[in-house]
């Protein structure tokens, strides 16, 4: 949304291709403030932001909006196919900014298929777009900022909370979030994991066992937990598919959620035409998904002549507001991901070679 | 320690906490924010210049004491509800509180500690629930003395019950 807003801005047409009903990506569920800059919504809830830039983007003339929408393929012709409205539709853009997002990590446990276990995602978007609770006694597995949100999330919409697992030995999200849920009688189990889920039709309970620190589990130290729902909160993958089939380079980066594009520091692939951004470039929060989303849309017009003569100081602003953000302790890890991601230090190894047609 | 368990050690706390000359004063903010985080409303939110300017986002908010009069705005900025007015005087805490039916002014609620441990009954003094919190409630409570620097969250009711 950021990318198409700044796009326009600078003159060029855009479409935005959704799949979703609605525009807003998981902005649209996220009911708490945001941290960050305060010059870039910090304090602002999600659901916020989401509103505003669906107002900003619906009034704009030069933004068509498809939801509904999937983008099937990148062809060699440079041509974007898409599925709407029941019909197979041709895109020929200049310039393709892929922001995707991520998908959910599946954790393997004994019965993790039941009814009632739910990722993290799915529990949101029951609760925070319709409304409807996913049962009354949540364990939640993962303490990373997920886990401790949507803990949060769940206490606020009545649902109680029995037990927030981390496998870790110290909480991975912000401690300002694990705070708030145990101020709230919530219990956290770090290096703590599920071993499996138990019921006949249904989650009934869960069997809690301790790790050591080797993350092997601990004989004897098996705990049942009475639950009728398992929340997995276990990271995020960046959904790449459509980079992959452009035949961008990849490389598997661990500190940025798994395979993701190598690009310049403006977000461009090694596809020319391809720009990336937000969780589909490495998993990171939405603050810094959203400058990305500027810099690329910036960037990517300016290439096919939308530019003026501020550009150079608005991509360095926007390059600097990102690197404020990663400055820290907790963009540490995604630092050491980007300069392998920008081809700085050596990346994972490119596991799509194989795949036919791949260069 | 608080990155095993989620709860601030006292001596987290102590690293914190405003000096008990300060406390006796009055009003003053207690932040209670441990981990370098990319975060700055709350230097925003102070009309008095008692929260330092912020050379790095991710530094960790600093109270100037002396400059702070415990008005409680900053409260309701901190996207991590983690700042808190403690008034020795009046021995009243204020916290954030985002969950609802809200407490109304002079009901008895349980007073929590860090831990979600209830500690102590609270009496609510003051309910302040304005348009620009955008629904962070900031509640007064009135407890013990030496719950004052325990008490950072209120039971309306049954909660996670």
């Amino acid at each position: 949304m950021t990318a198409a807003l700044k796009a326009a801005q600078k003159g060029a047409s855009v479409i935005i291709v959704e799949k979703y009903h609605e525009l807003g990506g998981q902005l649209i569920k996220q009911t708490h403030r945001f941290f960050g800059s305060k010059e870039e919504q910090a304090g602002i809830r999600g659901i916020a932001i989401a509103d505003e830039l669906t107002k900003k983007i619906e009034s704009n003339d030069k933004i068509k909006v498809l939801t509904e929408a999937t983008a099937q393929g990148y062809y060699e012709d440079k041509v974007i196919t898409v599925s709407y409205q029941e019909q197979f539709q041709k895109i020929k853009p200049k310039k393709v900014i892929i922001a995707t997002g991520a998908s959910e990590k599946m954790l393997a446990f004994e019965n993790n298929d039941l009814p009632g276990v739910y990722g993290a995602g799915a529990v949101q978007t029951l609760m925070n777009l319709y409304g409807i609770l996913p049962g009354e006694k949540v364990v939640m597995v993962g303490a990373g900022n997920i886990g401790l949100i949507v803990s949060y999330q769940l206490l606020q919409a009545g649902v109680k909370v029995v037990a927030v697992i981390e496998a870790a030995p110290k909480i991975g999200g912000y401690l300002v979030h694990a705070s708030k849920i145990r101020r709230a009688k919530v219990p956290i189990y770090t290096s703590h994991s599920i071993k499996r889920a138990i019921g006949e039709k249904s989650v009934e309970a869960v069997e809690m066992v301790k790790l050591d620190e080797n993350w092997n589990m601990v004989e004897g130290s098996e705990q049942i937990i009475e639950a009728d729902t398992v929340c997995l909160a276990v990271g995020l993958r960046p959904l790449t598919d459509l980079l992959i089939q452009a035949e961008c380079e990849m490389a598997y980066i661990p500190e940025l959620g798994g395979d993701v594009p190598l690009r310049d520091e403006n977000l461009k692939t090694t596809n020319e035409q391809i720009f990336v951004a937000g969780d589909a470039a490495g998993i990171e929060e939405a603050t810094a998904a959203m400058l990305e989303g500027e810099l690329a849309g910036l960037k990517a017009v300016s290439e096919i002549g939308y530019t003026d003569p501020d550009i150079f100081e608005e991509l360095n602003r926007l390059k600097e507001e990102l690197k404020k953000l990663r400055n820290g302790p907790v963009g540490k890890v995604i630092r050491k991901g980007l300069k392998k991601a920008r081809g700085k230090e050596d990346a994972g190894k490119n596991r799509y070679s194989h795949i036919r047609g791949y260069r | 320690m608080l990155e095993k368990t989620g709860i601030p050690t006292s001596e987290d706390i102590d690293n914190i906490k405003p000096d008990e000359e300060r406390l006796k004063e009055g009003p003053v903010a207690v932040i209670e924010c441990f981990k370098e985080i990319p975060c700055d409303p709350c230097f925003y939110s102070c009309p008095f210049g008692a929260i330092k300017e912020f050379e790095d986002i991710n530094d960790k908010p600093e109270l100037i004491t002396e400059k702070c009069t415990g008005c409680g705005n900053c409260i309701a900025s901190c996207p991590g509800l983690a700042i808190f007015v403690v008034d020795y005087n009046k021995k009243t805490v204020s916290l954030p509180y985002e969950f609802l039916p809200l407490p109304e002014k002079g009901e008895h609620v349980k007073g929590l500690d860090r831990g979600g441990r209830e500690v102590c009954e609270a009496e609510v003094v003051k309910v302040r629930d304005p348009k620009k919190n955008d629904k962070t409630a900031v509640i007064t409570v009135k407890v013990p003395e030496e719950y004052l620097m325990e008490v950072r969250n209120i039971e309306v009711g049954d909660f996670n019950e």
